[in-house]
């Protein structure tokens, strides 16, 4: 722990750490409002053209069909469930290391985004193995761990609310946090290795491309108006929760939302 | 475009269920989402408002 402040102490002394600035509720509302313009427009424009060279352009899977098309929102889903718990254990990290206020305001904020992420994706992908497995639902270790996540946001979501500053439960969300990291790289390895009924992550850069370029590209199409969603929601949400907790504070008043 | 009709468009090959299945949901999901974030931020500003006012009566 006293390395852990110190590492602080040094970080927070460092001259040139001017984006340091940035953990400050106050800048970060207007830095965030002001990013946020952007981020909507590249989910928007990226979701519209992954949607039209998936579900328009992309041709016929040679065994899959038209079923396929699914991987567009399904791969995303997953990988988005996978990023964003990575990113939450992450600024639980930075914030028990560094005490900034932001970094868990950040985590709290992503939160429900994974969640929803990981819902998706277990919609979405057992729609898309019903008419090829011939079941909606197993219990291999692809989709218990994905399953596991859902349940590791939700209690995430419950420790935060209950949190809101408290030590204790702070270092609650911190544990959680940790060990589902684990039960992230079970899903991740799972898909390629562990294979029972999932068709594999179909992209493999190291072999020769089992999808064709237009499959490719429109899934990494819907993955980047993924990853933009998600930056823009968190953002957003972030500064909701800024203004929660820094009801009664000078800056807030003075803000252009306060006035009447 | 892989396409000729609207009809085979929804049908998707015969999977018209599972695959716009997959894109409904997805799409009310987010919708949901984005009408949470809205509500939550409009309240927070609501907040905002009613406070300057409570310190003014209390003054």
């Amino acid at each position: 722990m006293t390395r852990a402040m110190n590492l602080a102490a040094f970080v927070a002394r460092m001259p040139q750490a001017r984006w340091f600035r940035f953990t400050a509720p106050a800048t970060f509302y207007a830095l965030a409002g002001r990013l946020l313009p952007w981020c909507w427009g590249a989910a928007a424009l990226f979701g519209l053209a992954g949607l039209v060279l998936g579900l328009g352009l992309a041709p016929t899977d040679l065994q899959q069909g038209d079923a396929y098309r699914v991987i567009f929102i399904h791969v995303p889903a997953v990988w988005m469930s996978l990023v964003i718990y990575v990113v939450i254990a992450g600024w639980v990290g930075l914030s028990r290391v560094l005490k900034t206020r932001l970094s868990s305001m950040m985590a709290t904020a992503l939160a429900p985004t994974g969640a929803l992420m990981t819902f998706i994706a277990l919609w979405t992908g057992s729609l898309w193995g019903k008419p090829f497995w011939g079941t909606w639902w197993i219990w291999d270790a692809h989709l218990t761990a994905e399953l596991v996540l859902l349940f590791h946001y939700l209690g995430l979501m419950l420790l935060q609310a209950c949190s809101a500053g408290a030590r204790r439960s702070d270092r609650a969300v911190a544990v959680l946090a940790l060990v589902g990291v684990v039960n992230v790289s079970i899903v991740y390895f799972s898909v390629s290795s562990w294979n029972t009924l999932n068709p594999g992550s179909g992209i493999d850069f190291t072999r020769a491309p089992s999808m064709s370029g237009m499959m490719l590209g429109g899934t990494l199409l819907m993955a980047a108006a993924f990853w933009a969603w998600s930056i823009a929601v968190a953002l957003h949400r972030v500064r909701s929760i800024i203004l929660e907790s820094e009801l009664g504070n000078e800056w807030t008043a003075e803000l252009p939302e306060a006035r009447p | 475009m892989n396409w000729h009709s609207f009809a085979e468009f929804g049908e998707m090959g015969g999977y018209g269920v599972y695959v716009w299945g997959s894109y409904a949901m997805t799409a009310a999901a987010l919708a949901w989402e984005a009408l949470m974030l809205v509500q939550r931020q409009r309240r927070a500003c609501q907040e905002l408002r009613d406070q300057p006012r409570l310190r003014a009566g209390q003054r």
